[in-house]
C-alpha cells in the first residue's frame, strides 16, 4: 500500500510539474499570483517526490521484496545502511534520486527566490517545471522503481558487494547536489534569454547556485575517488574514465562559470559568454546522466539492442540542449556591451582562465566521446585511455596554473605587471625553495616530479601572498595589517584556500604518482618485508563472520621508520547471496602518506600474494580538494546573507579590491 | 556514477578479487622489468572496462603481461613488442591512440580549441574596443535600476 501511495505521489508531482510549465511559460509576465502559484507548485513537487522516494526508503529497510527493484538489489542480511543505499545503488532508484534533487533545488529556489522579479523567477520555475516533467515522466514511463512482484520472492539478490560501502551513502548524493544543482543556472540562463534581460543583478542572482553546485561535485567527485582508490584495490584514485569524465566535463565547465560569472557581477562584461557557459555546464551534466544511464558506454552495440532508455534519454538531450543553443543563437545578439578592459587586468585573467578551462573541458569531451563517433561511423575500434588524457590534460593545466596566482593580483580594469612580479617574488621563491626540499627528501631521481611540485608550491604561497598583500603585512604596521586582515570580507578568504587547495591537490598528485612503491610478493603468516623504511610482518589470517558475508582477517604489523608499530588488517570476503568475492585493503596513514596492504589470492604453494604500496602525500590530493570545497561553503555563507536576504547596516569592513 | 562504473568493473571483469601482477611474473632483472610495468600501463585488458593489463586481475591481461615480458626478453624493443601486440588484438589494445589519420581529429582537437579560443578573444576584445570607441552603448538597464544596485552594491561594501 505505501508503495502504491508512494508511486502515485510521483505520478501526481509529474503530473503538476507538466502544469507548473505550461502555466508558467503560458502567464509568466502577466501577474505576480501566477509566480506565487509556481512557488508554491514547485515546493509541493518537493514534497511529493519525497514522499515517493520515502516510499522506496521504507519498502528497502523492512525488505519489502514483492518491490521488485528490492529484489534485485537488496538482501534481509545486509545492515540498515546499505538497505536504504541500496534504494540508489541501481538505475532506476537513482533516476528518483536524481529527480529528488531537481525538486529539493527547485523548491528551494521557490523558497529563497521572494526578492528575484517576479517575471525572472516565474521563468525559472517554469523551466525547472519543464525539467522534472522531462525526468520524472522518464523514471516513470521507462525507469518505475514502484514495480510490483508476484509471487513476492522470500530473499533478495543482494546489493552488488562492491557498491556495499559507506561511499554509496555520500557519493551519489553529493554527485547529484552538484550535477542537478546546475539546472538552476541554466533556468537562469534559459529565463535571461527569453526575456532578453541580463545584467549584474542576474550575475549576482546565479553565483550562489553555481558556487553550491560546484562545492558539492567537488566534494562528490573527490570522494569517489577516495572510494575507487580504497575499494578496488589496486590504489588508483582516477582513471579518465568515461565514467568519471562525465562528472569531471560539468565540473571544468562549472569552475569557468564560477570565475566568469564573477567578472559579469563586478564589471557586467562576458555577459554572453557567461550565459553560453551556464548552458553548457549543465548540458555536459545531462550528458554525463546520458552516457551513463544509457548502458553506451560498455558499448555502442549494447546501446542498440536495447535503445529505449537510451534513445529517450537521448531526445530529452537533444531537446533541451538543442533547444538552449537555438534559444541562445536566436537571443545572444541582444545581450550586447559590458565593460571595457585592458588585456592585463583582472577581466583579462578570467578570460585567460575560462579559455583554459573551457578547451581542458573541450578535449576532456573529445577523448571521451571519440571512440565511440569512431566506432559508429567507421566500425574501427580504439581505446583512448589515461596516457591521452594525462597527456592532453596536463598540457593545459601546467600554463594555468602558472599564470593562476597573477589573477588575484591584478586590478579591475588596468594591471600593473611589474609591481605584481614584484609582489610575487616572495612566494615564488619560497616555492622554489619548498620544492627542492621535498625533492630532496623524497630521493629525487631526474624527472619532472621537482617541476610539478614547484607548481604546486606556487600556486599555495601564491594564494597566501594575495592575503598577506591585502592585508598590506610588511607596508603598515604589523597590528593594523592584522586588524586589516581579520576585516577582510570571507570571499578573500575563500579566494586565497580555493586557490591553496589547488596547490594541495597538485601537490599530492605529483608526489604520490612520482614516488608511489609497490611490492608484490608471495608472503606466509610470520614472513616480513620492507618497503620505503617499514617493515610490514604478516602476523596471521583469522576467519571472522560478517553479516552477509564471510571474511579472512590478515593481520599485518607495520612499524614505521621513525620506530611504532601499528596492526593492520586487510580483508578477503565473500558475499553469501552472490558468491561474490572481494577484498578490502588495509590502510594505514602516515602523516600525509599512506602504507596500503591488499590480500590476494592463495598461491598454488599454500602462500598469500600481498601487494604493498607506499603513497607518499597521497591524502593531499583529497585534502586539496576538502579544502576546495570548503572555500566554496565559506563564499557561501557569506553570500547567502547578500542574496536572500541583504542586511540594511552592516559593519565597516575593508574593501575587497 | 561511480558506483556504476564499480559495479560495471566487476560483472565484466572475471569474478575474483582485484590483484593484478602476481610475484611468479616479476622479472629479474630490474631495468627490463621497468620497461615491462611502463608498457603493460598502455595496453588495454580487453575484456574489462577501462583498466590496463598492469591493473588487470583478469586471466588475459595475465597472458598478455607474460607475452610482453617474453617479447622483452627475446630481445624486443618497446616499440616492436607493441607492434606485436597489436597485430594480434588489434589498435583497440593501446590506451594511447597512434596518431594517424583516422585519429588526428583527436590529436589536433585541444591546441586547435585552444588556438581558436585565444583567436575568438583577441577578436572580440578589438571589435569591443572599436564599437566603444566610436559609440555610447545605451544601459541595459533604467536610471531607476541603475541608482537600486548602486544603493544594493553600496550597502554590500
Amino acid at each position: 500500500m505505501i508503495i502504491e501511495l508512494g508511486h502515485f505521489a510521483l505520478v501526481l508531482a509529474f503530473a503538476l510539474s507538466v502544469v507548473s510549465a505550461i502555466v508558467g511559460f503560458t502567464f509568466r509576465g502577466s501577474s505576480a499570483q501566477v509566480t506565487l502559484f509556481l512557488r508554491h507548485a514547485a515546493l509541493l513537487q518537493f514534497l511529493l517526490v519525497g514522499a515517493a522516494f520515502a516510499a522506496l526508503v521504507q519498502a528497502f529497510v523492512v525488505s519489502d521484496f514483492s518491490l521488485a527493484l528490492a529484489y534485485q538489489h537488496s538482501h534481509s542480511l545486509q545492515p540498515l545502511l546499505y538497505k536504504v543505499t541500496s534504494v540508489w545503488g541501481n538505475h532506476e532508484g537513482s533516476m528518483l534520486l536524481w529527480v529528488l534533487i531537481l525538486v529539493l533545488f527547485g523548491a528551494a529556489v521557490a523558497a529563497f527566490g521572494r526578492p528575484l522579479p517576479f517575471d525572472l523567477l516565474a521563468l525559472v520555475l517554469a523551466m525547472q517545471g519543464l525539467m522534472v516533467a522531462a525526468f520524472a515522466g522518464f523514471t516513470l514511463f521507462t525507469s518505475n522503481p514502484f514495480m510490483r512482484m508476484v509471487p513476492a520472492p522470500f530473499e533478495g539478490e543482494d546489493l552488488n558487494p562492491v557498491l556495499q560501502d559507506i561511499g554509496l551513502a555520500i557519493h551519489p548524493p553529493l554527485l547529484y547536489m552538484g550535477y542537478v544543482g546546475f539546472s538552476i543556472c541554466f533556468s537562469f540562463a534559459i529565463a535571461a534569454l527569453i526575456s532578453g534581460r541580463i545584467d549584474a543583478a542576474w550575475a549576482r542572482w546565479v553565483r550562489p547556485w553555481t558556487l553550491i553546485s560546484w562545492t558539492f561535485l567537488t566534494l562528490g567527485i573527490a570522494m569517489g575517488s577516495y572510494w575507487a582508490y580504497y575499494e578496488l584495490g589496486w590504489g588508483g584514485w582516477w582513471f579518465w574514465d568515461p565514467v568519471e569524465n562525465a562528472s569531471f566535463m560539468p565540473w571544468l565547465a562549472g569552475t569557468a562559470l564560477l570565475h566568469s560569472a564573477i567578472v559579469m557581477e563586478k564589471r557586467n562584461a562576458l555577459k554572453i559568454w557567461t550565459v553560453f557557459l551556464a548552458i553548457i555546464t549543465f548540458s555536459l551534466s545531462l550528458l554525463g546522466t546520458f552516457l551513463v544511464r544509457s548502458g553506451i558506454l560498455t558499448s555502442v552495440h549494447t546501446f542498440a539492442s536495447d535503445p529505449t532508455r537510451g534513445m529517450v534519454i537521448l531526445t530529452m538531450l537533444g531537446l533541451f540542449i538543442g533547444g538552449a543553443f537555438t534559444l541562445f543563437a536566436m537571443r545572444a545578439n541582444a545581450l550586447r556591451a559590458g565593460g571595457l578592459f585592458h588585456p592585463l587586468s583582472r577581466e583579462g585573467a578570467l578570460v585567460l582562465n575560462n579559455l583554459f578551462l573551457a578547451t581542458a573541458t573541450g578535449a576532456v569531451l573529445v577523448g571521451t566521446l571519440y571512440p565511440l563517433v569512431l566506432d559508429a561511423l567507421t566500425g574501427q575500434a580504439i581505446s583512448v585511455g589515461a596516457p591521452f588524457f594525462d597527456l592532453t590534460f596536463s598540457a593545459l593545466m601546467v600554463p594555468l596554473l602558472i599564470l593562476l596566482p597573477f589573477g588575484p593580483f591584478l586590478a579591475w580594469k588596468r594591471g600593473d605587471l611589474v609591481g605584481i612580479v614584484q609582489r610575487l617574488a616572495g612566494a615564488a621563491a619560497l616555492a622554489l625553495f619548498c620544492a627542492i626540499l621535498v625533492a630532496a627528501l623524497s630521493g629525487a631521481s631526474i624527472s619532472l616530479a621537482p617541476l610539478g611540485l614547484l607548481l604546486g608550491f606556487w600556486v599555495m604561497f601564491g594564494a597566501i601572498a594575495e592575503l598577506v598583500e591585502k592585508a598590506r603585512f610588511g607596508r603598515l604596521p604589523i597590528g593594523q595589517s592584522f586588524r586589516r586582515l581579520f576585516g577582510l570580507p570571507r570571499t578573500a578568504y575563500s579566494t586565497t584556500l580555493a586557490h591553496f587547495g589547488m596547490g594541495v591537490t597538485v601537490i599530492g598528485i605529483v608526489a604520490a604518482s612520482a614516488w608511489e612503491m609497490e611490492r608484490v610478493v608471495a608472503m606466509n603468516p610470520g614472513d616480513t618485508q620492507t618497503l620505503a623504511g617499514y617493515t610490514i610482518g604478516f602476523e596471521g589470517l583469522t576467519e571472522e563472520p560478517g553479516p552477509n558475508f564471510a571474511a579472512e582477517h590478515g593481520t599485518f604489523a607495520i612499524t614505521a621508520p621513525g620506530g611504532g608499530t601499528r596492526q593492520a588488517i586487510a580483508e578477503r570476503r565473500v558475499y553469501v547471496a552472490s558468491g561474490q568475492p572481494t577484498t578490502e585493503a588495509a590502510i594505514e596513514t602516515y602523516g600525509f602518506s599512506q602504507v596500503y596492504i591488499q590480500l590476494g589470492e592463495v598461491a598454488a604453494n599454500g602462500s598469500h600474494v600481498v601487494r604493498l604500496w607506499y603513497k607518499p602525500y597521497v591524502t593531499l590530493i583529497w585534502l586539496g580538494c576538502v579544502l576546495m570545497a570548503l572555500a566554496g561553503f565559506i563564499s557561501l555563507s557569506y553570500r547567502r546573507m547578500r542574496v536572500a536576504a541583504p542586511t540594511p547596516s552592516r559593519r565597516k569592513t575593508v574593501p575587497a579590491e | 556514477m561511480r558506483a556504476l562504473l564499480l559495479a560495471i568493473i566487476l560483472s565484466l571483469a572475471v569474478l575474483s578479487p582485484a590483484h593484478a601482477m602476481l610475484p611468479d611474473e616479476v622479472l629479474p632483472n630490474p631495468a627490463l622489468e621497468a620497461r615491462a610495468r611502463a608498457i603493460s600501463a598502455e595496453l588495454r585488458c580487453l575484456v574489462c572496462q577501462n583498466q590496463s593489463i598492469d591493473d588487470s586481475d583478469a586471466p588475459l591481461a595475465r597472458d598478455l603481461r607474460i607475452i610482453v615480458r617474453e617479447r622483452l626478453l627475446a630481445g624486443d624493443t618497446d616499440t616492436q613488442v607493441r607492434d606485436f601486440v597489436v597485430a594480434r588484438y588489434g589498435e583497440f589494445v593501446l590506451l594511447r591512440p597512434v596518431l594517424a589519420a583516422h585519429t588526428i581529429v583527436l590529436w589536433i582537437a585541444a591546441p586547435l580549441v585552444l588556438i581558436l579560443g585565444m583567436a575568438g578573444v583577441v577578436l572580440a576584445a578589438r571589435r569591443r574596443s572599436a564599437v566603444l570607441a566610436t559609440t555610447t552603448i545605451p544601459s541595459a538597464l533604467t536610471p531607476e535600476e541603475e541608482a537600486a544596485l548602486a544603493r544594493l552594491q553600496e550597502r554590500d561594501r
